[in-house]
């Protein structure tokens, strides 16, 4: 695979952090301090009771894909074609989007068990993917 | 009571240029042809106009085009977001102007070098971190990058739970090909589509094939809005606007409305049926033809179900049945549609709506009282409702 073909995520105050939790192998639900509610993608106040204050957790990686779509064209520097993203209902409550690795494309199934595997690029960049659930994970 | 807005004004003049895949020309040129168009469609000076209203794509400013058409001075100009969302609601801002007597005559206009120049599918890049950037960066470092990309996921969903097959999808673009077959200006004219061929093409984001995709084009649609009583003194049958609304719903996102509970309806695209029925007064069984946002074919079942035609996971059915052809229930893109005669942003499809009014589709259904047109699905939208004076 070529080195740093990734489109990076522009780090912004709202989202720098989340990433800077995948680079330390992570995968961040923010959340609400005043009603605790969970919310992705992040934002910079709660929607449900307007407070601005909001801490986050780590995501157990275990979820159950909700849709996908199998990607053959067109086909971008360093990907790897068919490419598999999917949504991922998270077993918190959120959902993520997110890319499927280790499943071939007539493996894909709606509803079935998937489980975070924290990806990195030759360039160290990471970024959380998944794979067919195999209850290892924790 | 009825509704402030509805009958007050109309579409006096509808104007477009060639479409092609090359155009030559820039994009203020096709602006500027797609206006005279108009203006002459409607027998009416460009010095009479004196309001313009674009989308936040389009890259023509509207002082530049006032210049070069000669129009008045300005009372009205400005640009409606969200892609193909905007189509509608620029007709929303110039309706709302008119009839509020801030401006006389407006023009609503989208010109695009589509194919020869910016590309939409070309993916989404930048340095600056806006909270619009934030939001495609979700998607950009997993290469999911495209239109395609993103209403596949919701077609797919959708699909799945309905039992919505390839072959539905295919009717829908079969049905708008066979249409093009009527109409010079489209690109699918001379080109007509087999169900064998759809199912042949190549597949481009599963669920989705290349026949599922709107076309990309140079071209340029201009449409002038005016008093419903100006209008009756001008060339063309009046198309009366009956309704036009916007519409955007709680976690509404552009294009990737992925963490509603539900992905398999368009809560926008419901939102706008609510409120285009109400402020018209009509209902679905009132509309006998229409233009519905078809960049991509899933979006029309997803939409005959949003507007009402049929019940939750029935648009497939109506396809089925074959309704949205020339004979059928609703006639729908009859000039082909961004997927057989051009992508103009859906511009092209609200001129559609204006000549099904007149009588002058190159596919006139039989009695067609009033049409609907809608704008983008996906994004913040909205709907129309033309009728006769
Ligand atoms: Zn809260």
């Amino acid at each position: 695979m070529a080195k740093s073909f990734r489109m990076k995520p522009p780090m912004g105050e709202d989202n720098g952090w989340w990433w800077q939790e995948a680079a330390e192998g992570r995968l961040a639900i923010q959340r609400c301090t005043q009603c605790q509610t969970l919310r992705h993608p992040p934002r910079p106040a709660c929607g449900k009771c307007h407070s601005l204050e909001w801490d986050h957790l780590s995501a157990s990686g275990r979820g159950t894909l909700c849709s996908f779509t199998i990607m053959h064209h067109p086909q971008f520097p360093g990907f790897d074609y068919p490419l598999i993203i999917i949504l991922v209902d998270l077993e918190e409550g959120t959902r993520f989007t997110s890319q499927l690795i280790n499943c071939a494309p007539e493996d894909v199934e709606f509803g079935m068990a998937v489980e975070m595997v924290m990806h990195e690029d030759p360039d160290g960049f990471r970024l959380p993917m998944f794979q067919p659930a195999t209850g290892a994970a924790s | 009571m009825s509704h402030f807005l509805k009958d007050k004004t109309a579409i006096a003049g509808i104007g477009l240029t060639e479409f092609s895949k090359k155009s030559g020309v820039s994009e203020l040129s096709l602006a500027a042809q797609a206006t005279l168009a108009a203006c002459e469609d409607a027998g009416l000076s460009p010095s009479e106009i004196d309001g313009f209203v674009s989308y936040t794509l389009d890259s023509t400013d509207e002082i530049e085009l006032a210049r070069t058409v000669g129009a008045n001075d300005l009372k009205l100009f400005t640009k409606v977001n969200y892609g193909g969302g905007a189509a509608v609601g620029t007709i929303l801002h110039a309706v709302m102007a008119v009839a509020t007597g801030v401006a006389d005559n407006v023009i609503c206009y989208r010109a695009m070098n589509g194919r020869s120049g910016q590309r939409m599918g070309q993916g989404i890049s930048g340095q600056i971190v806006s909270s619009d950037l934030i939001h495609w960066s979700w998607y950009m470092p997993y290469g999911m990058l495209t239109p395609g990309s993103w209403i596949a996921m919701i077609a797919n969903k959708y699909m799945h739970h309905y039992g919505v097959t390839s072959e539905d999808l295919g009717r829908v673009a079969i049905s708008q090909r066979n249409y093009a077959q009527n109409n010079p200006r489209a690109f699918g004219y001379g080109k007509p589509l087999t169900m064998e061929e759809y199912m042949a093409s190549k597949m481009v984001a599963e669920p989705l094939r290349l026949y599922d995709f709107c076309q990309e084009t140079d071209g340029g649609c201009a449409i002038l809005i005016t008093s419903a009583e100006r209008a009756r003194d001008l060339k063309q049958k009046p198309a009366v606007i009956r309704g036009v609304v916007q519409a955007s719903t709680q976690g509404q996102e552009q294009m990737t409305s992925f963490y509603r509970e539900e992905l398999d309806s368009l809560p926008e695209m419901e939102m706008a049926a609510r409120l285009v029925y109400e402020q018209s007064g009509l209902g679905p069984d009132d509309i006998n033809a229409a233009c519905l946002y078809d960049a991509f074919t899933s979006e029309i079942i997803m939409q005959l179900e949003s507007f009402g035609f049929c019940g939750r996971g029935e648009g497939k059915d109506m396809v089925r049945e074959g309704a949205l052809d020339i004979d059928g229930r609703l006639p729908n893109n009859t000039h082909g549609g961004l997927l057989s005669e051009a992508y103009i942003h859906g511009m092209n499809n609200i001129a559609e709506g204006a000549r099904l009014v007149r009588g002058s589709s190159t596919n006139q259904p039989k009695n067609v009282e009033h049409v609907l047109v809608s704008s983008g699905v996906g994004v913040p939208t909205g709907a129309l409702i033309l009728g006769q004076d």
